[in-house]
């Protein structure tokens, strides 16, 4: 393992110029920190994925079969038949530029096959030469090049590199989506086998146990009896919640990194006295255990086998409808995907709030509704009794995930949460939220140990909103709704701008929440000491 | 290399059409058969391309969504931005097609001290896009009065209000002037550019040197060389009625114009200009963002091989029954 580049050599690394020679002609180096390992013949073999050995990315050879190139080009013929986006987004790039510097992995490294352009153009040479005319006949002037042991590595390295967060596509004047690209990408990679780990693992995990850590359903339970200890020391309120209940109401799903490691974990208990709170009939599932999908980081059939637990076991239990916890790309899948894979629903019922009787409508059809725009109703109707002083030692801004933002467009409701639970917010700049909000860096599968350099030149444009507002406002608290960022952004906070936490919406609910019957509260959900009230603590 | 090859390229067919008019007095291969045989490509080919990009299916619904989605009532959706319907998406695509909503959004972003990324706006390019593609637009009703014999009120009107500065003879239309600028603009940014210069193709040169060509050859036969202009007419309205002449003394410059015309037509269909109608069918800006209401349908959805719950209490009964969980089969 190479020394992990430090803050000061990332930065003066960063040369935005490209290199004098054509990039057709710059062979792809695989460069220690900015990879991640390959996949295991264990994970795949799971998933009955193709081509699963045991491979190392850092080696020569990928020990790929005889015909990889058949293979890889009729993959290409596939998905250009089933794929309009893929097909339109090959043939109509003019190449304008526009969305060079609007990649968070090209601002962080000045790599110029990070530009989405580039990128793209990776595969659109291979797409010109054996599938259009000019590129057939022009060949190199055509902008079309062979398909050779070298592009294939070449595409491997740049589409993980690549989290899939959609800011290109929001500054494209066509729209085309760079996540289209890279998801076929790495569908092609996928037929021969050549998958990261970090994502192989956690889907084989998924398939098998139901969650991405592969935690066991005895594991889950006791990994919340920890959290409920907790919040028995915090609040003084016992907490006993159920687990694959039949006749509940409502079948919980949030992403199994809430229930394992900070600060996740205390989103989760944020979740679990919020309904304690409300007296919610609803319960957690050991099966459909996992929010999140990493099948969507491997190929589309991955995605829909990991996504059909949640359908069929709300269906086994009888549920009336779904609620989905803090998570990132969970929500583009569901949002986008979900129905459209294992649907209709027409099993459950509109999602309507048993405690506020609201019935979500814009979920009518999946059935599903996040949790943002469940308690932002509660909220609004004025069912949940605040304390925002609790969150008074907060100074907080939020991080708009790529997919909540560009795939779904759940932007007002966790600010309005925020605002009633706190009362210190200041936004980023205009140009790194919303639909222009930065990637953790670290999304899309990316997020493993071994690729750190390149996780944290990914970070810098996140991190840089962020020390803006922390040098301006004082922000030491940076709020989001998404598993990965709570484990990403922690580490590229203490990277980039150390003083800076992280939060899940939900755990500063919690500490805001008054519950009925709970002891004066002395600590946060962290065991750290409340703020003074009403005195010079308060700012 | 590709710019200079796209030069060479578009230089060698202005000397295609002096030779094969001047030197081998062409006219009617170069004044009839080839504007009919590139009009003929063009229509083909671009209803060929739209053809097959709209018989490949559109499996999801993958809109990127640029503002407050459709959720509680009393929170303010953006309806245009993140469309649940299709009036919005209407008025996306109309913002988009005629004002290149996206390219408006344009930042720069720069590395300061500090260290620091800094955000500045960039208007350039879109500023230069929109010249562009509507003088562009301008200058073609423009040429309508060379192929309907009565002009419409409406081309006269757009003539007189290109012209409306009053300057020299013939009057100088303000299109003419902005169309070559942008042209010139977009051109020199790919040469001063570095990351533009980068990932531009002679498929990227090529056709900004043809349509300055166009665009020179013009302007040199309207204000300087001064071509025959009922003998153009003639030609055109043959063209127009199907019943082609080819009028004598029209000068080259004119059969130069007219050939590089058909070059980009016929050239069109095989290149990235079929970015004018793809845009129509770009997936992530002509949907609307209502699968969480209608369900979307793949034609292609297929049955996969799951884990089912019976599988997975197999795996895990005894534990589950040990932990008092609820199980199926006791």
């Amino acid at each position: 393992m190479a020394k992990e580049m430090k803050p000061n050599e990332i930065i003066q690394s960063i040369n935005y110029t490209p290199p004098a020679k054509p990039w057709m002609e710059l062979p792809v180096e695989i460069k220690p920190g900015m990879f991640c390992w390959g996949a295991k013949a264990k994970s795949l073999n799971i998933l009955g994925l193709p081509n699963a050995r045991d491979w190392n990315p850092s080696h020569e050879d990928w020990k790929l079969p005889e015909n990889w190139k058949d293979t890889v080009l009729e993959g290409m013929a596939d998905r250009l038949k089933k794929y309009r986006s893929f097909k339109l987004f090959m043939d109509i790039c003019v190449r304008c530029g526009a969305c060079a510097d609007k990649c968070h992995f090209f601002l962080g490294s000045g790599d110029p096959k990070n530009m989405p352009v580039l990128r793209a153009e990776l595969m659109r040479s291979v797409y010109r030469r054996y599938f259009t005319t000019p590129g057939k006949l022009l060949g190199k002037l055509g902008g079309a090049r062979d398909l050779d042991i070298n592009v294939l590595k070449e595409w491997w390295y740049y589409f993980f590199q690549c989290t899939e967060c959609r800011r290109c596509s929001v500054f494209c004047p066509y729209g085309i989506d760079t996540a289209e690209i890279t998801i076929m990408g790495r569908e092609m990679l996928n037929l021969l086998g050549l998958n990261i780990e970090w994502i192989a693992g956690p889907a084989s995990a998924c398939y098998m146990k139901g969650n991405h850590l592969g935690l066991e359903p005895h594991t889950i339970k006791s990994n919340v009896e920890f959290m409920l200890d907790d919040i028995e020391t915090v609040t003084g309120i016992k907490i006993d919640p159920p687990f694959n209940k039949k006749g509940a109401d409502i079948l919980f799903v949030t992403p199994s990194g809430d229930l394992f490691a900070d600060p996740g974990t205390y989103t989760c208990m944020g979740y679990l006295m919020l309904f304690h709170e409300l007296g919610l009939n609803y319960t957690w599932s050991t099966y459909a255990s996992e929010g999140g999908n990493f099948g969507f980081f491997t190929s589309n059939e991955t995605a829909k086998r990991l996504n059909y637990k949640i359908y069929a076991e709300a269906k086994r239990l009888g549920v009336k409808w779904i609620l989905g916890g803090e998570c990132g790309h969970m929500w583009r899948v569901l949002n986008q995907y979900m129905d459209t894979w294992n649907g209709p629903a027409d099993f459950l019922e509109v999602p309507r709030s048993p405690i506020t009787g609201t019935v979500f409508e814009n979920a009518k059809g999946t059935k599903m509704v996040h949790i943002a725009e469940f308690t932002a109703d509660l909220i609004r109707h004025g069912k949940l009794k605040l304390d925002p002083s609790r969150n008074d030692d907060l100074v907080v801004t939020y991080h708009d995930s790529c997919n909540t933002a560009r795939g779904m467009g759940i932007l007002e409701e966790p600010r309005y949460i925020i605002r009633n639970i706190c009362n210190n917010f200041y936004e980023m700049p205009e140009d790194t939220i919303r639909e222009k909000t930065f990637c953790c860096g670290s999304g899309s599968g990316l997020n493993a140990g071994e690729d750190m350099d390149l996780r944290m030149k990914g970070g810098l444009a996140r991190a840089n909103a962020v020390r803006y507002v922390q040098q301006r406002y004082g922000v030491n608290m940076l709020a989001n709704i998404c598993a990965i960022d709570r484990a990403a952004l922690t580490t590229s906070m203490n990277y980039w701008c150390p003083g800076v936490g992280v939060t899940g919406v939900h755990e500063m609910v919690a500490n805001a929440l008054v519950m009925k019957g709970e002891k004066p509260r002395e600590t946060n959900l962290r065991g750290e000491p409340l703020p003074a009230k009403g005195g010079e603590g308060n700012v | 290399m590709s710019a200079f090859v796209s030069f060479a390229a578009v230089v060698a067919l202005v000397l295609l059409a002096i030779l094969g008019v001047k030197g081998a007095g062409l006219t009617g291969l170069f004044g009839v058969a080839i504007p009919y045989a590139a009009l003929a490509i063009f229509i083909v080919g671009f209803l060929a391309r739209i053809v097959k990009w709209g018989r490949v299916p559109v499996p999801f619904r993958i809109p990127t969504t640029c503002g407050q989605q459709k959720s509680l009532p009393w929170i303010k959706q953006n309806k245009i931005e993140n469309p649940s319907g299709t009036l919005g998406v209407l008025a996306r695509m109309f913002l988009e097609v005629f004002f290149f909503r996206s390219l408006f959004r344009n930042l720069k972003g720069e590395l300061r001290e500090g260290p620091k990324i800094a955000y500045g706006s960039d208007k350039w390019l879109w500023m230069a896009g929109l010249a562009f593609h509507w003088t562009f637009l301008i200058i073609l009703i423009r040429h309508l009065r060379f192929f309907i014999f009565n002009v419409p009120p409406a081309v006269g009107l757009v003539e007189r209000l290109d012209s409306f500065l009053q300057i020299g003879a013939p009057l100088l239309y303000i299109t003419d002037v902005v169309f070559l600028a942008a042209v010139l603009f977009l051109l020199i940014r790919r040469f001063y550019i570095p990351q533009v210069k980068y990932i531009s193709l002679a498929a990227d040169y090529f056709p900004l040197f043809l349509i300055l060509g166009i665009g020179c050859s013009g302007v040199l036969m309207r204000y300087f060389l001064k071509v025959n202009v009922v003998g153009v007419k003639n030609l055109t309205m043959g063209l127009a009625t199907f019943n082609p002449v080819v009028p004598q003394g029209l000068g080259t410059i004119f059969y130069v114009h007219l050939f590089l015309i058909s070059v980009l037509f016929a050239y069109f269909p095989f290149s990235k200009l079929m970015h004018s109608g793809g845009v129509f069918l770009s997936p992530t800006r002509n949907l609307s963002n209502n699968s969480r209401i209608v369900r979307h349908i793949n034609p292609w959805n297929y049955p996969v091989h799951v884990h089912t719950y019976e599988e997975y209490e197999n795996d895990f009964r005894e534990k589950m029954k040990a932990a008092g969980i609820p199980v199926e089969k006791e």
